[in-house]
């Protein structure tokens, strides 16, 4: 019941939802950089919400299922095959025992979720299998996954759907926004900037946050704030003046200021920045946040209402 | 005195942060409030800062306007409240040499001799603001303002475990192996954050921390 790791890529760590309710011991809650992919990788094979499965960052993973089991590709676009068969994404597939899973490189995205039947095995803690990797926390012995690793799988879920496949949402370059605590106090020129620039990721990004690069941004007057929470989706605004956009392993306090905030239905498309890609910012109002929400939720229900209904009875 | 006006901002559509200042009396009362808040909204994630404390919620489960009323009706009710003390941990550290390779500079740019750096920072008695920033990491109040010595230009990429560190006005230990910008002056073999502890972290906020000198090198 594992799959043996020929390659593992970049970068390629176990992820569930997060370990939620120990930040204020100072453990951010880690989880899936796009919870989205996951989720609905997760439905489409009868998982539960919680199961865990392998964030790959970029692609360039082989590994052999050492036992018959189904599986998705979810998240970013990437050329994949199993056995040298073509496979799509965010659909069920069946691999046999002794199967081999190849994933080239995505350019259309940064992170590819391999969600498994039974979800990765790995023993929780803290109550996540995430893996935190500054901390060497939870996940596969609180690292990135190495050649020879047989990662160990759960038992099939009671009932599967039958193998079905999902449109992923629509991607795209805009994130929504909010005006961060900071924002009154930024000087104009650098409000303007913030939120017409496209702004591109760079390479020294990572699961605590993508680092963006554009004009500098002048700060003048604008005090640095005692130190405070941050979360996923914050932008931080460093004196160097170039803005580091938070993700899922976000430290749990920082000390910068905050003039942006991502929407929480955006924060998978963040999750999705690949380095050299382009970022603009896009301000909305609160109410239009909470339906962004809603709606993400909804289409969420829907998939679940959908795969359900084709279970068979058993 | 008494009519401190605290300010509620939204930090997106999911957070709301009280901002109160950083002071120890505002932390007390951020303290009380925390425990009150804990018990009335336990849906809710509430996350302590230096003066603040953030509510991380789902907004279409709880709406931001309960949630600010139960912030601003905690805040009001937190004057006057006694907090059990906590409880005092005396973390014992080897100050100088390999352990604290910075304790040098430190002395040199606070003009005192190293001896009287290690005598100052041992004297003194901390108190636990908030944890955050690492997983057991304690934001500590109380520092001797001779000791306060500007963050390093260029942060060390692996600060080790255990290491007892001036970074501006404040102290604190690295409770696990990680990047960092502050001064080492000593080492520490005290576990501050072990997951698998019924209480993973060994300081919690309001506690009070002392440094022993087990060493000078």
């Amino acid at each position: 019941m594992t799959l043996l790791i020929g390659r593992p890529g970049p970068q390629t760590t176990v992820q569930d939802l997060g370990r939620t309710g120990y930040r204020f011991l100072g453990v951010p809650a880690g989880g899936a950089c796009d919870s989205v992919a996951l989720r609905v990788g997760n439905l489409l094979l009868g998982n539960p919400a919680e199961a865990a499965a392998l964030e790959i960052m970029l692609g360039g993973l082989q590994l052999r299922f050492e036992m018959p089991r189904r599986f998705a590709l979810t998240g970013a676009p990437v050329a994949a095959t199993l056995d040298g068969r073509p496979l799509s994404g965010w659909r069920v597939y069946e691999a046999a025992a002794g199967a081999v899973l190849r994933l080239a490189f995505s350019s259309e995205g940064a992170r590819i979720y391999l969600c498994v039947a039974g979800g990765i095995d790995v023993p929780p803690v803290l109550g996540s299998r995430a893996t935190g990797l500054l901390a060497g926390l939870g996940g596969f012995g609180g690292r990135g996954l190495a050649q020879g690793d047989r990662v160990p799988l759960g038992p099939l879920p009671a009932c599967m759907p039958q193998p079905a496949a999902v449109l992923p949402p629509p991607r795209g370059e805009v994130l929504r926004v909010l005006p961060g605590p900071e924002w009154p106090q930024l000087p104009r020129a650098a409000q303007r900037a913030l939120l017409t620039y496209p702004w591109r990721v760079s390479p020294a990004s990572n699961r605590m946050g993508a680092r963006l690069t554009g004009p500098q941004l002048a700060l003048e007057g604008l005090a640095e704030p005692d130190s405070h929470a941050v979360l996923p989706g914050v932008v931080q605004l460093p004196p160097g003046g170039q803005p580091i956009l938070l993700l899922a392993d976000a430290q749990t306090t920082g000390g910068y200021a905050k003039p942006l905030v991502v929407i929480e239905a955006d924060l998978w498309r963040a999750g999705q920045l690949h380095p050299g890609a382009t970022v603009r910012f896009a301000e909305i109002g609160p109410d239009e946040a909470l339906a962004a929400l809603a709606a993400q939720r909804a289409w969420l229900a829907h998939i679940e209402r959908n795969l359900r209904w084709h279970t068979p009875l058993t | 005195m008494s009519a401190v006006s605290p300010s509620i901002q939204p930090l997106g559509e999911c957070a709301l942060v009280l901002n109160v200042g950083a002071d120890l009396a505002m932390q007390r009362r951020l303290w009380a409030a925390w425990h009150v808040l804990e018990h009335r909204l336990p849906e809710v994630e509430w996350i302590l800062g230096m003066g603040n404390l953030t509510a991380h919620f789902d907004p279409l489960v709880t709406k931001a306007r309960l949630v600010t009323r139960a912030l601003e009706g905690a805040w009001a009710r937190s004057a006057g409240v006694e907090l059990a003390p906590g409880k005092t941990v005396t973390l014992p550290v080897r100050y100088g040499g390999e352990h604290g390779p910075d304790l040098a500079w430190v002395a040199g740019h606070t003009g005192l001799a190293p001896d009287e750096v290690v005598r100052r920072h041992s004297a003194a008695s901390y108190t636990v603001y908030c944890l955050g920033f690492l997983p057991g990491f304690a934001y500590l109040g109380g520092l001797d303002p001779r000791l306060a010595v500007p963050r390093r230009s260029d942060p060390r990429l692996a600060v080790p475990a255990g290491s007892v560190a001036i970074g501006g006005a404040q102290t604190g230990v690295y409770p696990l192996a990680s990047p960092g910008g502050w001064q080492l002056i000593g080492r520490t073999d005290a576990p501050l954050f072990d997951p698998y502890r019924e209480t993973p972290g060994l300081l919690a906020p309001g506690d009070t921390v002392r440094f022993q000198i087990e060493e000078i090198a």
